[in-house]
This record gives structure tokens, C-alpha cells and sequence, in this order.
């Protein structure tokens, strides 16, 4: 290859092309002198890597570290980085004043029941999808695909008045029914089902046991890991949800934490002080989540389509 | 993925003689349960049909009345289509919305694979803790992911323009420019979007075989090359979802926009999603809002379509 084409090429990515393959030599010259060629590999890779994770993690390290600054400092020129007063002032306010403990155990049962009841209805929905064939098994799967082309965005006041004709209006009933059904739960579930063995259906069959007992006595216990990574996801989803509870919820003793954190954005002159405590409040428990069940979010089967 | 691989799969399942079908008369055996799956299913369709079918037939019929949420349903046949066609806001918002998704998109897209690749690299260290970071912005709310970058972004009272100011420059208005106030959003849709492509496309780097690099590795190919001629190639399915996901979410953006500058300045970067709900919610015109839902829907589909398409197209030219 002729190095004038090949230069523009190279000069951007060399790093990062190359610390993909796991190859050095460029050219098959260079090949002897392959350790030597690592370390600035190894250097030039890890520090973009690197480079890249300072601007992902600052805006939220910035965040937090302003949150547990006092009201007097956080708008004082020259800003700094840490805190030199720090307070948690903010988030008593927040807790306290600012009704952030009702909120927050609203979210929590919202998002605690409509993860219990999206888990328990994907399962069977999925493992019937798996484990059983009929006309309109094939037409309820296309079915559970066409909601994904249309979400409650898209069609916001029909749902709003279907929500408001069944009496569900201004009630957290209003808010978790409606998110049962997710076509990516379904779909995780059918997917893993059918990777168990039908003989293992069978063999219950012949033993005696009833359909719908072998699905809740053998089938969902060895469903475990998909039920704890749905439950993540499903808890994820329904505790950031917006425009949904938006929508449903009028009345402020039943807002949820995202409309009341908007409620303070939204107003005339925005209380960062406030602010700034009760978004942080709202985002640590999907992150102590996160902690403890990384393992299970990273190795999801990505393949199911988790997004919602 | 599984709203573009599911229809296929769920074909061939339906498909009288599966594979084990013919043996033993396996497949007789099966059409017996009817009940079993019916209870199992029985959630999700009342569910469907409560929130999906419901919605949308209302939907479609009040996009061609006046309703108002009170009162009779005048029917006025294609008026709010007509008039929505000549309506100046529903055009800003559509072309804003389009300008943000293509900006959004690949720039998410770039960034997601940079960020995959760096961890699946045998080069990198630190990659656990790298790793989280990146997947925090996934964890935050739309809505805190807008009030975190409208703090940064501040226009007298940001990170940003302090750091700016502070270098000598003079304060951008991050706020009160519509353009520059979009880029803002931009950013904020890129950095929380990111985590989620990324593990897509780590999944799919894991699963080029190794062998393929080896092999191109003795014939001198040089690391960009095998990036573009072997990395690429193995992962198009991936990148055709995390594109057609990205573009579809983009186009519903709402609440990340709306905690940022609430659609300013002024209306300025309304989006479709932020119009419907003005204009059905604010100013209870459903029916007017219904007819611009089945266009943003319209939009939604000719999007996946196409991208299918173009990905069929691909797929049979190689």
C-alpha cells in the first residue's frame, strides 16, 4: 500500500484500530519488532479510553460535588470543584420541605408493582410463545411487536382518555397498569424458553404434572437469571418514566419523582440548591442497583432489544 | 432486535411441520393444549387490547373529528390533516426534530462503537472501572440528564462559560441561541444514549472470530483496514439496530428536552412529541394532536421500513 493514501487514514485511528485486533505489525517488517511496538499501543489506547471516560463521568461528578455545596456558593465566582463548605442542606430541604420523601416512595411502589406484575405476565406470555403452537400464538406475537411501533408518545391523548374512561385518572393505578405489557420482556423470555429443552416439558407431562403447574413449579425457577435481568430493567424504566405519569397524575400527592424534579425545573426561578439534592436523591438507588447487579445488566442478552 | 427478528421466528414457529414435526406425530400432540396457553397469555392481550387497541382506534377516529375531551365529536373529515399540513409550528417542529435526530444519531453511533471497542481491547487497563462510568448516564433519568447538563451549560452560572470566561473568552449563549441551545441537547441525548449501543456493540466484537483478524494479519493488512474490512462488516446487524433504535427514540425525545430549556428559547426547539402534547394537552385540541400523532407515527414506520430496506439490500449484495 502506498503510505501517501494510507497516511490520512491511519493518522486519526492508529490507536484505536489497532489495539481492536490485537495485531501490531503494520507492515509485515515490523512484525519482529512486535513488543517493543505494544507499549505505545497500550499507551495511546488506554489514554483515549481513558480521555473518553473523563468527559462521560464529569458532568455527573461535577453534579454531585455542586449538590453538596450551600446555596451561597454555588453560583460564586470562581467556581470550584470541591465544595468548600460542604453541606447537605440541599437534601434535607429537598427530603423535608420540598415533599421529596413522598415522591420517592411513590416512584418506589409504582416501580416495585409494575416490575412484579410486567416479570410475572412476560413469563407466561414468553413461555407460552416458546412451548406452544397455534394460530393465534403466531398472531399474538405479532401483536406484542406492533406495540413497539406505536409507544404512548406517540398516541398521548387517546391513551390519556382511555386511561380517564376506565376510572384510572389521578391514581398510581393509572400509572403501573397501563406498563405491564413490554414486547421486550416478552421477547426475552420466549427467547430463553426455547433454548430449554422441550423433553424437559415432556418428561412433566408424563409424570402427571398440569401445564400451568409445570410452568410455575419447573419453568420459572430455572428462568431466574432472565427474571432478575428483566426486574432491572423494568425497575429502571418505570422509576425514570416521565410523560407517562405526566399524564396520568394530577394531583401533586401523587407525583411521581420525575414530575416533581420537572415541577422544580419548570418553575420561575429554578431552586438549584433544591434541585440539585432531590436529582441526586432520585438517581442513587438505580445506581446502588446498578452495583450490585452489574454482572447481570452487562451480560443481559442484548439480543432481546432491551429498550422501552 | 427482537422487534425486527421476532416475525420471522415466530413464522417458521407456526409453520405446521417444525422441525421435529413429522416424528412420532410430536406436533398433533402439541395442538391439544389450548387452555394452558390461553391463561398464559391472558394478561398481556387484555393489556393489548386496554392500551393498545383501545387508544389506537380512538386515536384514528378523533384525528378526524374536533374533539375537544368534552362534548360530542364533530366529524370534519380531513380538516385537521389539511390544516396541519399548512400549519408553520407543526413544520418547525417536524424539521427541528429531524435536524436533532440526525445529529444525534450518528454522533451516538461513533461514540458507542469508540467506547466498545476500547473495552474489548486487549490494549486498554482500567476497562471495569471504565466501564461503569460510562454506563452511569444510562441509569439517569431523562430528566436529571437535562438538569445536569443545563447546570453545566448554565449561561451565566455554568461550569462551561466560567471555564470559557476564565481562558479569556467571552460567555456563549448556551440558552437564549437556538442553535447553540440544541447542540446542548444534542449532547446530553449522545452522552445518555451511548451505554446502551455500546453493550450492543460489545456483544457484537465479541462474536468476529479471532481467526479472521489472524489470518489478515499475515497478509500485512494494517489495523484500520482490518477495522474497515473485517470489524465493520461483522457487526452491520448491530449497527443497523442501535441506528434504527436511535433514530426511532430520537424522534420521541421529550422529557431530556423539556428539563433542559423546556422547547427554548421561545418555541424554538419544540419537537414533535413536545407539539402534540401542547397542542393536545394545553390546548385540548385532541383532535387536532391525534392527526399529528398518526403523522409522527407514519414517520415512525417509514423510518424502520426504509432502514430495513436498505439493510435487505445489503445484506444480498454481499
Amino acid at each position: 500500500m502506498s503510505s501517501r493514501s494510507a497516511a490520512p487514514l491511519e493518522q486519526p485511528a492508529a490507536g484505536l484500530p489497532a489495539a481492536l485486533d490485537g495485531s501490531t505489525g503494520r507492515r509485515s517488517s515490523r512484525r519482529r519488532s512486535r513488543r517493543r511496538a505494544e507499549l505505545p499501543q497500550r499507551l495511546s489506547a488506554t489514554a483515549v479510553l481513558w480521555l473518553l471516560a473523563v468527559v462521560y463521568g464529569f458532568p455527573v461528578l461535577w453534579f454531585v460535588l455542586s449538590s453538596f455545596k450551600p446555596a451561597g456558593e454555588l453560583f460564586s465566582y470562581p467556581l470550584t470543584l470541591l465544595p468548600e463548605d460542604p453541606t447537605t442542606a440541599g437534601y434535607v430541604q429537598a427530603w423535608t420541605q420540598f415533599d421529596f420523601y413522598r415522591y420517592f416512595g411513590n416512584t418506589l411502589l409504582v416501580a416495585v408493582i409494575t416490575t412484579v406484575l410486567t416479570v410475572m405476565a412476560s413469563a407466561a406470555a414468553g413461555y407460552a410463545l416458546a412451548k406452544y403452537r397455534s394460530w393465534w400464538l403466531s398472531a399474538f406475537a405479532v401483536c406484542v411487536i406492533a406495540t413497539t411501533m406505536l409507544p404512548t408518545e406517540v398516541i398521548l391523548s387517546p391513551s390519556f382518555l382511555v386511561v380517564r374512561d376506565l376510572g384510572l385518572y389521578n391514581s398510581l393505578a393509572g400509572v403501573i397498569v397501563p406498563s405491564i405489557l413490554t414486547a421486550t420482556g416478552v421477547f426475552m423470555f420466549r427467547q430463553f424458553f426455547t433454548t430449554v429443552p422441550d423433553d424437559l416439558l415432556e418428561a412433566a407431562r408424563i409424570d402427571g404434572s398440569g401445564e400451568l403447574s409445570t410452568f410455575v413449579r419447573i419453568m420459572l425457577p430455572i428462568a431466574r437469571p432472565i427474571i432478575i435481568t428483566l426486574a432491572i430493567f423494568s425497575f429502571q424504566w418505570r422509576w425514570n418514566d416521565y410523560i407517562w405519569p405526566l399524564i396520568v397524575l394530577n394531583d401533586p400527592d401523587q407525583y411521581t419523582l420525575q414530575i416533581a424534579l420537572q415541577g422544580i425545573v419548570g418553575a420561575e426561578n429554578v431552586n438549584w440548591s433544591v434541585l440539585l439534592g432531590a436529582s441526586v436523591i432520585s438517581m442513587a438507588p438505580l445506581v446502588v442497583l446498578y452495583l450490585v447487579f452489574q454482572k447481570h445488566v452487562m451480560s443481559a442478552d442484548m439480543n432481546a432489544g432491551l429498550k422501552d | 432486535m427482537a422487534r425486527t427478528d421476532a416475525p420471522p421466528a415466530g413464522a417458521t414457529a407456526a409453520a405446521p411441520t417444525g422441525p421435529r414435526g413429522p416424528r412420532r406425530g410430536r406436533s398433533r400432540g402439541k395442538a391439544v393444549y389450548v387452555g394452558a396457553p390461553l391463561v398464559l397469555i391472558a394478561t398481556n392481550s387484555v393489556m393489548f387490547v386496554l392500551f393498545f387497541v383501545w387508544p389506537a382506534v380512538i386515536g384514528l377516529w378523533y384525528s378526524f373529528t374536533s374533539y375537544t375531551g368534552v362534548g360530542e365529536a364533530r366529524f370534519v373529515g380531513l380538516a385537521n390533516y389539511s390544516a396541519l399540513l399548512a400549519d408553520d409550528a407543526f413544520y418547525a417542529a417536524l424539521t427541528r426534530t429531524l435536524l436533532f435526530t440526525a445529529l444525534v444519531v450518528p454522533l451516538t453511533y461513533v461514540l458507542a462503537l469508540l467506547a466498545a471497542v476500547l473495552l474489548s481491547s486487549p490494549y486498554t487497563r482500567g476497562t471495569g472501572v471504565a466501564r461503569v462510568i460510562f454506563f452511569v448516564p444510562w441509569l439517569i433519568s431523562p430528566i436529571v440528564s437535562g438538569v445536569i447538563w443545563r447546570w453545566l451549560f448554565g449561561e451565566n452560572f455554568g461550569l462551561v462559560n466560567f471555564v470559557i470566561t476564565s481562558l479569556g473568552g467571552s460567555a456563549v449563549p448556551w440558552q437564549s441561541d437556538g442553535d447553540l441551545s440544541l447542540m446542548v441537547v444534542v449532547f446530553a441525548a449522545t452522552w445518555g444514549g451511548t451505554a446502551f449501543s455500546m453493550l450492543l456493540f460489545i456483544a457484537a466484537l465479541k462474536s468476529v472470530p479471532v481467526s479472521y483478524y489472524e489470518a489478515a494479519s499475515l497478509d500485512g493488512a494494517g489495523s484500520w483496514h482490518k477495522f474497515r474490512y473485517i470489524t465493520l462488516p461483522g457487526i452491520a446487524p448491530t449497527s443497523f439496530i442501535v441506528i434504527l433504535l436511535g433514530t426511532i427514540g430520537a424522534m420521541k425525545e421529550y422529557a431530556l428536552i423539556q428539563a433542559l430549556n423546556n422547547g427554548g428559547p421561545g418555541s424554538e426547539n419544540n419537537l414533535l412529541v413536545q407539539y402534540i402534547y401542547r397542542t393536545g394537552f394545553e390546548r385540548a385540541q385532541i383532535g387536532y394532536a391525534s392527526a399529528a400523532s398518526f403523522v409522527l407515527m407514519v414517520i415512525l414506520m417509514a423510518v424502520a421500513f426504509a432502514q430495513l430496506l436498505l439493510n435487505r439490500r445489503r445484506e444480498g449484495q454481499r
